[in-house]
Parts: C-alpha cells; structure tokens; sequence
C-alpha cells in the first residue's frame, strides 16, 4: 500500500466512523440513563434512512430540500422514539432487568414490517448530495466530498452533545441519571419526562446517523439487525455511557476496517469489530473510557427467591408431551422437538443468565457449535451418529471453558457483549471455513441413525435427553453449587467474604451451561439433517434470550413455557399471516405490557391475587 | 496475651495523596478495639488493607502471628477472619437460615457439590447461630424484605459462622436508629468476650464507640494521633481538636 | 401452584386445539412451495406474483390431470433449520404432492437433503449454488435456474474477448461469490492463459464498505473488474466506484447486475457499458414472452422482474411434471421431471437427467441507459445447454445415487 492510498483509507475509515458515533452515541446515551439495551436502536437509523429518502423525494433535489430532509428525518425518528417510549417502555420500567430488551426486540419486528408496508421490497437508492456529490482531488484520488463533511460531522455533533450535557441543566440531569438512577428519583426528578427526553435524543441521533447516510447507502430491510450489532460493539468498546469513548471506538473500528480492505484482508472485516470488543473488553474491562458501575444492581430490585420444581407436575407434563406423537399427527411431533430442543436451549441460557446472573448475548455459539460438532463428528470423523450426539456437548463445553474464562472476569453488559463477540468470532470462523465446515451453505447429510429416523422414536429421545438435560440443571440449581451462583449475583462481596471462590463457580456455571446447550444444538441438528452457520448466529441468540424473558427469567420453568409458546407462536403467525413478523412482535408487545415479570412470572403473581384468601 | 491482630507501619497512597501513613495497632482475643476519625481520616483504607480487598503499599498485617498481607479476602477468612459490611452484604434472595448456612458450608468445604440438595445440612448449626444473634424466629424469610437492623444481626451470624478468631466489623451501626445501635454492638461484644474473639470496627457514633470499646485508636488525616483507652483517648487534646472541627 | 397448572393447561389445550389436522380437501393438487419471502422480499415480491399469475392460468385452463392445482406457500425465514421444519409441515400436514421454491443456497442444499431423505421430489427454483444439483446432487432434487457455473461461464467469451491482463475481483463473501470468483477464474484462465489477478476483495454480504473497496481495487490498477454484487452492495459499489473514478477506462462485469431487481434500484447512476447478465423484458420479442410479459401487465400493472419469470416458470415446471407423471406418485413424478421439456418465457428448456439442472439461459448483454433508467443493450440469449461442462465433468461431480 502506497503513502496515498493509506491516507485515502484512513480518510474512508473516519468517514465510515462518523455514522456509526451517531447511532451509537444514541444508543450510549439511551442505555446510561435509563439501562435499556435498546435492540430497536438501528431500526430508527433505518427509519431515519427511509424517512429522508421520502423527505428527499418530496422535497425536491437541492441542496435545500437534502438537508431540511435530513434534519426532518432525525426529528421525525426522535418522535418516533419518544412514541415508543411512552407507549411501551414506560409500562415496564420496573420490570426486572434486561425485560426492556424483550420490548425492543418486539419492536425491531413491528418497524420491519412497518417499513415494508410503507416503502415496499425494493431497495431505494436516494441521490447524491447536492452540491457535495463532486470528488476532491487528494494525493492524485478522488474521494467524494460528502465524505469529507461526514468526517467533520462526527467531531461536531460530539462537541455539541458535549456542549448539551456539560451547560445544561437537563445535561446534568442526564449525567446524573448516568451515574446513579436512583438518585435523580431521590431529587425530586419528573423521572418520565428525562426518560422521555433521552429517548428523544437518542432516537434523533440514530435518525440523523441514517438520514446522512442517504447518498452513501440504499433503504434496505436489513440495515436495522446489521447496524444494532456494529452500535452496540462501539458503545461498549468505548465503555457505555460515555459519548467521548464511542467516538473513539468508532474511529478506532472505521478505520481497522477500511485498513483491513486496504491491506487486502477484506475477509477480516465480517469479524474485526468483534475482535476488537473482545481484546479491549479482556484489557479494560469497562471499555476505552468507560468507568466501573457505581452500583451493579440496584437495590431493591432483588429478584424473588426460587423454588424446587414439584415432582408431580413435572412428571404430569413430562408423561403429557411423551404421549403427544400416539395422538397427534408427524408435524406435531416435528414441532415439539423443536420445541424440547430450544427449551433446553432456553434453560441453559437461563441457568446463568438469571440465577447466576451473568446474561449472555452470545448463547448461540454453544447451541451452534454443539451442532457443528455433532454434524462433524458424524460426518468427517465418521463416529456413528448415537456416539457423535453425546459427544458434541463436550466440545461446545470445550469452547465454554475457553471463552467462560475470559467472560467470568466481566459482569452486567460488559460481560454480556464479550458473549456476542466470542459467539461472533465462533459464527465468522463457521461461516468462512469451507473445508471444515462447507462456510455459508452448511452440512447437510447430517440424519439420524435408522432406529431413530421415525419421527416419535426421535422425538422421544430428544424429550429424553433435553429432559434430562433440564433435570440437571434444575437440580444443580438448588443443589449448593447453585445456591452459590445465586448467593454471587446477590452479592459477590460477601460471597468473597465467606470464603468462596466466585469466579471459580462462574465459570463452572458457564462450562455446564454450554455443554447444556451444546446438547440441545447436537439433537436439534441431527432432527434437521443440515446445520447451518445460522444456528451459531446473533438471531440465534437473540431467541434464546427473547424466551426467557418471554416466559420470564426469575421463574424456572420460565424458560420451558417462553420456548414453548415463542416458537409455536412463530410457526402458527408465520402459517396465517404475511406480516408475521409484525404480528408476532405486537404479540410480545402485548404479552410484555400485561405480564411485566413474563408469562410464567405473571400467571403466578394473578393466581397469588385470586387466591382465595 | 498475644495479639491476634498485629499491624505495623501500613502504608497506602492514592496517586500521590497518602490515604494511610505508618498505622500501626494490635487487637487481643477477646478485645474490641474501636477505629474512628473524622471522614477521610483513612479508615476504610485502612480497613480494606486488612481484609484484603486493597494491597498495601508497605507494611505488615499479622494474624496470630502469620503474615497475611496482601491476601485475597476469601484466603483470610478461611484464616479464620469474619467481617461485616458498612454497607450490609447478604443473599437478598435467599432466606436469612440459608445466608447463614452458605457460610457454614463454606467453611465445611461442602458447596462443590452439585447434585445434593442444599440446605439439609448444618441446619441446627445455622438455628444456633440465629439464636444467638436473635434471628431465629425469622429463618425462614428472605433476606431482600427484612429491616435494616435486622440484616445486620443476619450479617453478624454469618461472620461467626467460620469460628473466627478476629471480626472485623466496618461501621456495624451506620444507618441504624440510635437505641438499636448500641443493643447491636452490646450483642457483638457480649458474643466476643464469650468466645474470646478480637473486634476491630470502626464506627460513627461516639456513643457507641465510648460504652463498648475496649481501647479506642484515632485516625486523622491517614496518621494514628492517638490511642489508648477510652478515658484516656476522651482526654486526648488533640482528638478533642480533631472532633471539635479545629483540627481540619 | 395447582392453579396455575390448570392455567397453563388451558394453554396448552388451545395450543393443541390450534396445532390440529386441517380438514384436507382432495379435489386440488397441493404443491407445496416454501421461500424466504421477508428476507429477500425485493426479489421474492416479483416471484410470487409470478406464481400466483401461473396458478391461475393453470387452473383457468382446466387444471391438471382433472384437478385444480393450489400452491400452499410458507415463509422459510432465510433459515435452513426453519425450513426443513416447514417443508414437514407442508408435506404431513398440507399433504402436498412435492416440494418447489427456496432463494439462499444454504437452505436449497437443507431442502434438497430433506428432500432425499422424505423421498420426496423438489424442484428448487432460485438457489444459484452448483452443489445442488453437482457434488450435493441426489435424485429427488430438480433446478431450475442458471446456476452460479452457467451465468459466470456466459460472461466468459466476452471477457475473453477483450484481452485484458490485469483482473481485480470483488464478491460477497459467501458460497455464491467464491463459487463465482473460482467459476471466472478458472474458465478464464482457460481461455486466456496469461491473465492476472491482481486483487481479490470479499466484502460481508450486505454490508459492503465501499469506498474503501473502490480504493483498494483501483490501489491494484487493473484493467478489467468482475464483480458478483448484488443488491445493496452493488449500488454502493457503483456510486462509490463512479466518485472515484474507479471505473474510468476499466472494463467492469457484473454477474447479476442485469436482472431488474438490482439494476432498477440504480435509476440515472446505471453504469453504462458494463458486461451483465440478466432479463431485458422491454426488448424481449419471442411468442412465449410476449404473452407472458401482456399477462403480467394487465394483471399486475407493473414489469415482471427475473423473480416473476423464476416464479411463473417454477409453477409451469410442477405442472408439466404432473401432467408427464399422470399421477403424483413419486417415482413416476421423478421418472416424469428427468428429461422434462417445457416452454417458459424464456423458451424451450429441458431438465437434464444427466444432473437435473435445467437448461434455462440468460440474456448477456452491457448496460444502457435510456430516459434515466439503467437498461441493457447488445444483448442476446446464451442457451443453458450452451454454458454447461462436459457430460464427463458432471458426471465426476455428481454422486451415484
């Protein structure tokens, strides 16, 4: 690489950085002070795209029309924002952690269909920027001269923010609120209207990041999922909360990018960023210029203490789903394998996320590599496919072993981001491999042995396995070694204090956990015959994470009935309706705003009120 | 007597401001020795020195004549060193019997199980510690709903439960109202001389420091400016002038 | 605790209630047809109304051996896993006669396993991948579109042609474009023997930076470029190109670029001059395509895109097939599709018994424009039949099954 051409990159980079700070700046600000991880973050960039495109259309071509289209567009998202702030977060504030994100989730489905209905299938290219579509000259290149302004934008929408939260009242507020909640409701704070107002911003940063975006990218359907990922890496690699810090990481990633193009390592750009999380999240644990969380959780909101499962109706339910295949037709018993598969899936997650508490974004790479295993060890090693099915958990537990040590010295979101990109790597590693593991078309091939091929004998094996699966894990919880994860998200402090080597059973925790789930991905493969690189995914994950909440994370069988419902729903929706994925997120909407503690949790809290006295 | 605890010339500086400077004290079996100062005097320094949580710069700490500085929390209370929190720490989820079982299992060495059922075991043990501390009749409720005072009895039954022969206790009564601060402190000290176990706590409230500690250390500005008995430390000029606010 | 069972077996009731046999109405042929309609809907919009459009001429016509077919349509989520399950679905529970449709090759590949293992045929009409109907071929699993090989090896001649040395290439990074990029390479290489590579780049699908690809391919100052963008990727590549002057005295070819879908979006910014396949149905005069294109017009108000002609075509194909079988017995169905000859829009085409592909071609041509639309121009219809390897070569890729 020439002098000029690393200049141009490093050029191209900043200027890439500058849209990504914007959107992660929202979203930094959004999580600060109100702790929502607001999946819908990149929907709104989406919006501010398409809303600018229509603007633009409507407007008219001229330097005039462009930018009234594109400061419209980042209000016109802000009001969107604050409509879903008010209509639905608002309802669930007190609702236990991380219940936001399924909220959000919901809504990430909502828009999609939303924008479809509105702008249609077809990709919208909007135009150039007038006035600004020319190149300039730069050591014998052209590089547009939209690109240059975008440089300069980042820096000045910083110095703005900047500006906003250091001279103004409401600033402080917002710092405040960012370092202690609790105590803007101790000061007398009208709480709602600086939710209200931070959702405002936020939004209308996303809609303005997507909204400059125009004369460099189409409106398309997919930018919301593939813009969450790269704001959430750059807010956490700044260190959440801290808008200096995402405009470093977002320099540091846009520039590490375009460098890996320029070196003619382009493959490196689908992993980079999380590469990046990774090494800087082992190395400063709180981001580049994150700070250590005053209070972890807050006080108060301890969650209700667990329960042994009653033998009997486990054993009622149990004998109930092995009967189901002798009454009901081959699709239900294909469905409910999918079914046990995701519920152990779900349990595994749970198992760490809610009484260990140490949430994963990344669960999927123990589910996928588990099913990679089990398809590999049958295939290429040519292990008969019973042996292949037992042994795949043990390597998804190998790698839990391996990523766990690493994630066991994080907690809160840190830890959780460190998941995704572990799942990340894993997922980019799967994707590209094509002598290993056939890259993006998958292994197919991958069938049961011939006593297993009917669909109820599978079937049952799985409800047996799964169920064992879940029997252990529920027995480990009210056994010690799960009062002491439980004891430990309680109060790490004093479980050091007692003597007892936290970490150490943190890890064991994650090591069992993803074996669990590497169980549930082996059967789940072998009851497909292919395995994709989809099923070590973010989307993967997110499921995962979408039916523990769904059913809700401080009940146990929680997780069983939110695997349950979400994928019957979801086959059901996707069977009646076109937009099923709107109805399936209005669905969860409505689920969420009734049963704020899940489904599970909020069945029992209704029986505890109707309960004869 | 021996001393239990033995500290000598710890040290500790935060980017260049000296928190702790050259403490030195010693706490017998069966003592309470009370460490206060005005905020800031480096009392919490020098507290989380001896528990482990921070490392000194230099100095000793010793526990029956063992060198333990610069320990992980968890290695000195297996050394057999209780504590409680300014701020109190226990298993909000958990009910109070089950907060004092966690700890006895601990010390038994019996929590790597991972398919017993938790809670079968040293049961009576557990009860008796609640009695001791008057806890027992709530055993069965979780930590997350009790009062304030109560935690802390919770609290104080969970740093006996490994036997120790040294409580350290960081602001026992902070937060408390006044009449039960002096019942909580009366239990704690009435529990030590029995079992011949050193206190060292620091503490706000002279009242309580003055009716229950055995000898007193002043801490201002990271320095020891005095130490003694109560009488003594309450005759002390230069105490008087740092309580009276004209030291500052 | 007792209540809240009876509570959730209520649930489970109604969910068992909902799951139940849907009463199976025996005088249509059910075909099943799965897609991943929300993921790909720019190409997948077009393809189902191409479908929906040959249904109804189907059954207009009378239908198929005495009974009206129905198309029983399900979205497969863009997800391999996902669509084996809704391909079990359609097959138990919808009781359909085989299996058509799916767009990413991943879930082609999944379909076509399942397929063969449900003894049950398939006709796939999107999925580009060769392995499907090559090394991961099986005897159930019918294509119908050009594939990845054939669309790369009908750019050849004219990239030959043209003499250039020094090729940079860019594809998105997936099975697609690397199969792309080793189909040109190798084809190319045979053709022209001196010719160089000079620069490789593999953007993420969908996610393409490209101003600083542009840069680094034009870092490698090559004389020609082959492309296998598509979709959003290759409007960003286009635009960023053109700033940058990347494309100035450069031959480009675009492997899709041509078909509607990917080339409309570009509006006035349509490269002109660059070397694609794809489907000018404005300039299209053949019988066959003439009544299709009227058809579709007058039904739908707007141009077919590649998508209706897969959709339409795909359908036709299923019907042929029954009405070659006379029965929708399996074996007599896959008896019927080996060696089935139909006409499409797009002419005669044949499904090969040799490995099942169709021999549906493409039109090669360079892109025009014309009243600020990008259009193609030059072009010409390449055969399928003409754009295959030798029967032996097949024959090694493909198992014995």
């Amino acid at each position: 690489m020439t002098f000029a051409s690393f200049v141009i990159q490093l050029l191209n980079g900043l200027a890439a950085a500058s849209s990504l700070f914007l959107v992660s700046a929202g979203l930094s600000l959004i999580f600060g002070v109100t702790r929502i991880v607001n999946f819908a973050h990149g929907s709104l960039y989406m919006l501010g795209l398409y809303g600018a495109y229509s603007l633009i259309e409507a407007l008219g071509r001229t330097p005039l029309g462009f930018w009234s289209a594109v400061v419209l567009a980042a209000l016109a998202v802000g009001l969107a924002g604050v409509v879903i702030e008010v209509v639905v977060l608002r309802r669930i504030y007190r609702s236990p952690e991380l219940f936001q994100l399924l909220a959000t989730f919901a809504i990430v489905l909502v828009i999609k269909d939303v924008a479809l209905a509105a702008w249609g299938p077809e990709d919208l290219v909007g135009p150039r920027a007038p006035g600004l579509s020319f190149p300039i000259e730069i050591l014998g290149r052209g590089i547009p001269a939209y690109d240059l302004m975008l440089i300069v934008v980042g820096p000045v929408v910083l110095a703005l923010m900047w500006l906003l939260l250091a001279r103004t009242r409401w600033g402080a507020l917002v710092r405040a609120a960012t370092q202690d909640r609790e105590m803007v409701g101790a000061l007398g704070v009208d709480q709602a209207r600086l939710f209200t107002s931070v959702f405002f911003v936020g939004a209308a940063l996303a809609g303005l990041g997507g909204a400059l975006q125009i004369p460099r990218e189409p409106a398309t359907l997919d930018l919301d999922l593939s813009v969450i990922a790269d704001a959430f890496v750059v807010t956490v690699v700044g260190g959440l909360g801290s808008l200096g810090g995402a405009f470093l990481a977002a320099v540091l990633i846009g520039v590490a990018k375009a460098f890996c193009i320029g070196f003619g390592f382009s493959k490196l750009t689908l992993v980079v960023e999380f590469v990046i999380m990774g090494v800087v999240l082992v190395l400063r644990p709180y981001g580049l210029l994150g700070k250590a969380p005053a209070t972890p959780r807050a006080i108060g909101e301890t969650p209700p203490p667990l329960g042994p499962p009653r033998r009997w109706p486990v054993a009622a339910w149990l004998v109930l789903f092995a009967l189901v295949p002798l009454v009901g037709d081959r699709y239900v018993t294909v469905l409910l394998t999918d079914i046990v598969c995701f519920a152990l899936f779900a349990v595994s997650l749970h198992f760490i996320m809610g009484p260990a508490g140490m949430v994963s974004f990344g669960h999927a790479a123990y589910f996928g590599l588990g099913a990679y295993a089990g398809a590999l060890l049958f295939k290429k090693a040519g292990l008969p496919m019973e042996l292949a099915l037992v042994l795949a958990p043990f390597v998804a537990g190998l790698f839990a072993v391996v990523y766990g040590w690493f994630c066991v010295r994080l907690s809160g979101v840190y830890l959780a981001m460190l998941t995704l990109a572990f799942a990340q790597i894993s997922w980019s590693i799967v994707f590209q491999w094509d002598e290993l593991t056939a890259g993006s078309n998958g292994l197919v091939g991958v069938w049961p042995s011939a006593w297993l091929s009917g669909k109820p004998a599978y079937y049952w094996m799985a409800l047996a396995l799964c169920g064992i699966g879940i029997a252990i894990l529920w027995r480990a919880l009210f056994s010690p070694f799960g009062y002491v994860l439980r004891a430990g998200r309680d109060s790490p402090l004093r479980a050091e204090a007692i003597g007892i080597d936290l970490r150490a059973y943190q890890w064991a925790a994650f090591v069992l956990a993803g074996t669990m789930a590497g169980l549930a991905g082996s059967i789940f493969a072998f009851s497909k015959g292919s395995i994709a690189p989809s099923s070590v995914s973010i989307a993967q994950s997110t499921d995962g994470l979408v039916m523990v909440l769904l059913g809700g994370v401080e009940t146990l069988t929680g997780p069983v009935v939110g695997a349950a419902i979400f994928t019957w729903l979801r086959d059901l929706l996707a069977r009646e309706t076109d937009f099923w994925r709107a109805a399936l997120g209005l669905m969860i909407l409505l689920i969420v705003v009734v049963f704020p503690q899940g489904l599970v949790g909020g069945l029992a809290a209704l029986y505890a009120r109707w309960r004869p006295a | 007597m021996t001393a239990v605890l033995q500290v000598d010339g710890l040290h500790k500086a935060f980017g260049g401001v000296r928190a702790v400077e050259d403490v030195a004290f010693a706490v017998s079996a069966g003592e309470l020795l009370a460490l206060i100062g005005p905020n800031g005097a480096g009392k919490s320094t020098c507290f989380n020195m001896l528990n482990g949580q921070l490392e000194p710069d230099s100095g000793v700490v010793e526990l029956e004549g063992r060198d333990i500085t610069g320990m992980s929390p968890r290695a000195i209370w297996r050394l057999g060193v209780g504590r409680t929190f300014q701020i109190t720490a226990t298993f909000a989820s958990l009910s109070v019997r089950e907060n004092v079982q966690m700890a006895l299992y601990s010390h038994a060495g019996k929590l790597r199980s991972l398919l017993s059922r938790f809670g079968t075991a040293l049961r009576t043990e557990a009860d008796a510690l609640l009695d001791q501390v008057g806890m027992l009749d709530q055993a069965d409720r979780p930590c997350g709903v009790l009062a304030y005072g109560d935690l802390k009895r919770v609290e104080l039954a969970m740093a006996l439960a490994n036997q120790p022969r040294l409580l350290l206790m960081d602001e026992p009564t902070a937060g408390m109202a006044p009449r039960e601060r002096v019942a909580l402190m009366e239990l704690a000290a009435r529990l030590a001389r029995a079992q011949k176990i050193a206190v060292l706590f620091t503490e706000h409230d002279m009242d309580v420091v003055f009716s229950q500690a055995d000898r007193i250390v002043v801490l201002d500005r990271g320095r020891v400016i005095a130490g003694g008995l109560p009488a003594e430390v309450r005759a002390n000029p230069d105490v008087q002038a740092v309580y009276l606010g004209s030291g500052h | 605790m007792l209540t809240r069972n009876r509570l959730l077996a209520g649930v489970s009731a109604l969910a068992a209630a909902s799951l139940a046999l849907p009463a199976a109405a025996q005088d249509t042929i059910k075909i099943g047809e799965l897609n991943s309609y929300k993921i790909f809907a720019a190409f997948l919009d077009p393809y189902k109304k191409g479908w929906e459009m040959a249904v109804d001429e189907v059954n207009a016509a009378g239908g198929v051996l005495g009974k009206k077919i129905e198309i029983v349509s399900r979205d497969d989520n863009g997800n391999p896993a996902d669509a084996v399950r809704v391909a079990e679905e359609l097959l138990s529970r919808e009781k359909v006669a085989f299996l058509i449709g799916t767009f990413p090759s991943n879930v082609g590949l999944a379909v076509a396993d399942f397929a063969k293992q449900r003894k049950t045929l398939f006709i796939a009409g999107e999925p580009l991948t060769d392995k499907i109907v090559w090394d991961n071929g099986n005897a159930y699993t019918f294509r119908l579109r050009t594939s990845t090989y054939m669309q790369t090896a009908m750019l050849i001649p004219d990239a030959a042609k043209l003499k250039k040395k020094r090729w940079a290439i860019v594809y998105p990074n997936y099975e697609y474009g690397t199969s792309a990029t080793a189909a040109f390479k190798k084809l190319l290489k045979q053709k022209q023997p001196d010719v160089e590579f000079v620069a490789e780049q593999a953007p993420p699908l969908g996610k393409i930076d490209a101003g600083a690809v542009a840069q680094a391919l034009a870092d490698a100052k090559p004389d020609a470029i082959f492309s296998s963008l598509f979709g959003p990727d290759l409007a960003k590549f286009v635009r960023e190109g053109s700033q940058r002057g990347l494309f100035k005295g450069v031959e480009v070819f675009d492997l899709l670029g041509g078909e509607p879908e990917y080339l409309d979006p570009l509006k006035d910014e349509a490269p002109v001059g660059w070397y694609v396949t794809g489907y000018p149905w404005y300039g299209i005069d053949t019988p066959e395509h003439k009544k299709f294109l009227a058809a579709y017009q007058a039904r739908y108000k707007d141009y077919p895109r590649l998508g209706s002609i897969v959709g339409y075509s795909l359908t036709m194909a299923a019907v042929a097939a029954i009405k070659k079988a006379g029965s929708l017995d399996q074996d007599k169905l896959l008896a019927a599709m080996s060696g089935l000859q139909l006409t499409i829009p797009f002419g005669p085409i044949t499904f090969r018994a040799l490995d099942h592909q169709s021999t549906m071609g493409a039109y090669v041509g360079r892109i025009g424009l014309k009243d600020g639309k990008g259009i193609m121009t030059d072009w010409h219809f390449v055969d399928g039949k003409d754009a295959l390897p030798s029967d032996d070569e097949v024959k090694k890729m493909r198992p014995a099954n």
